[in-house]
């Protein structure tokens, strides 16, 4: 458990930064706490709760969350060959809490060289951890946004997490290109109505960044 | 649609997502197209949602690209701490109380 401590800090700003954000923009705190103990996924609760402050229809936000969090497809698919030999319950267990942090450190126990049958003892252990400390900063949130006066700009919580968040993931040239693409839709697209320019935007990142990858892909093979 | 309701499906749908590959189908079914595809979700979630926040200020949300951007100022250098110091609390930190000098200026 030692070796997460730093982890469950990281989410713990998060965790403050969204439920104060949330309180801010006019979300009841039981539909903030709510959403944290649902959704169970940062990101796409931030995109969710700035989607209903902008008055863009439920269905639209539904769509952009299920897209930010279609990710998690991929550490479902490299999660699943080591818990084969586990009933379903461990894996409708383990599914729900399967994070990107989780799986971070889930993976990381799964890699080590040993026989260790109850790994998933660990995956659980991290997921339980993060789950609670992301319920209990989401809380913490929802009381110093309730406390702090507008004045404070704390809406500028939102780009200031996303830019933490933002800094690990942009390790190749077509993440760039994904990125690059993404934030001038969205810029162009501001007054695109019902929150399709995000959805735009990140299917547009998404061809952005395959077309960098083949494209590089091409350079190596050429040389 | 209400709030309640659409927090549910979210709910419901980020769950099968995790579920997927866990339960639903085989794990060896997901094409490499697709791997490569979800790679980039995330960045370009990010910056889609970082850029318009910084570039369309004020309350009548008019896009200013220029130093006079308060929340600019800011992003860029919330964005420099991030780089350097790969620190969340730093970043968040330091975010917010350049915003609030440069407002306060």
């Amino acid at each position: 458990m030692r070796g997460q401590l730093p982890l469950l800090l990281g989410v713990a700003p998060f965790g403050t930064a969204y439920g104060a954000y949330a309180i801010e923009t006019g979300l009841s705190g039981g539909l903030t706490q709510a959403m944290s103990s649902m959704v169970f996924g940062g990101a796409s609760q931030f995109v969710a709760v700035q989607l209903i402050a902008s008055g863009v229809p439920g269905g639209m936000i539904v769509l952009a969350v299920l897209l930010v969090n279609l990710r998690h497809m991929l550490y479902s698919a490299s999660v699943a060959p080591h818990v084969d030999h586990l009933d379903s319950r461990w894996r409708w267990l383990l599914a729900y809490l399967l994070t990107d942090e989780a799986y971070a450190v889930g993976m990381q126990r799964y890699g080590r060289d040993d026989e260790s049958t109850r790994k998933h003892w660990f995956f659980f252990g991290a997921g339980f951890a993060l789950w609670t400390t992301w319920q209990a900063t989401t809380a913490i949130g929802i009381v110093l946004g309730a406390a702090v006066p507008e004045s404070w700009s704390l809406d500028f919580a939102l780009p200031l997490t996303f830019i933490a968040l933002l800094t690990p993931v942009l390790t190749t040239r077509p993440a760039f290109a994904a990125a690059g693409v993404a934030g001038v839709i969205a810029v162009a697209g501001f007054d695109w109505p019902y929150g399709t320019e995000l959805i735009t935007a990140i299917a547009g990142g998404l061809v952005g960044g395959m077309l960098v990858a083949r494209l590089l892909e091409k350079e190596v093979a050429a040389t | 649609m209400n709030l309640w309701l659409a927090v549910g499906l979210m709910g419901a749908g980020t769950y099968a997502i995790r579920l997927s590959m866990l339960v639903f189908v085989s794990h060896q079914r997901l094409p490499a197209a697709v791997r490569d595809a979800l790679q980039y979700v995330m960045p370009a979630v990010l910056l889609a949602i970082i850029l318009p926040a910084v570039l369309y200020v004020g309350d009548d949300a008019s896009f200013e690209l220029s130093i006079q951007n308060e929340r600019l100022v800011a992003a860029l250098i919330a964005g420099a701490v991030a780089w350097y110091a790969k620190n969340v609390w730093l970043t968040v930190g330091i975010g917010m109380g350049a915003l609030w000098l440069l407002q306060a200026w």
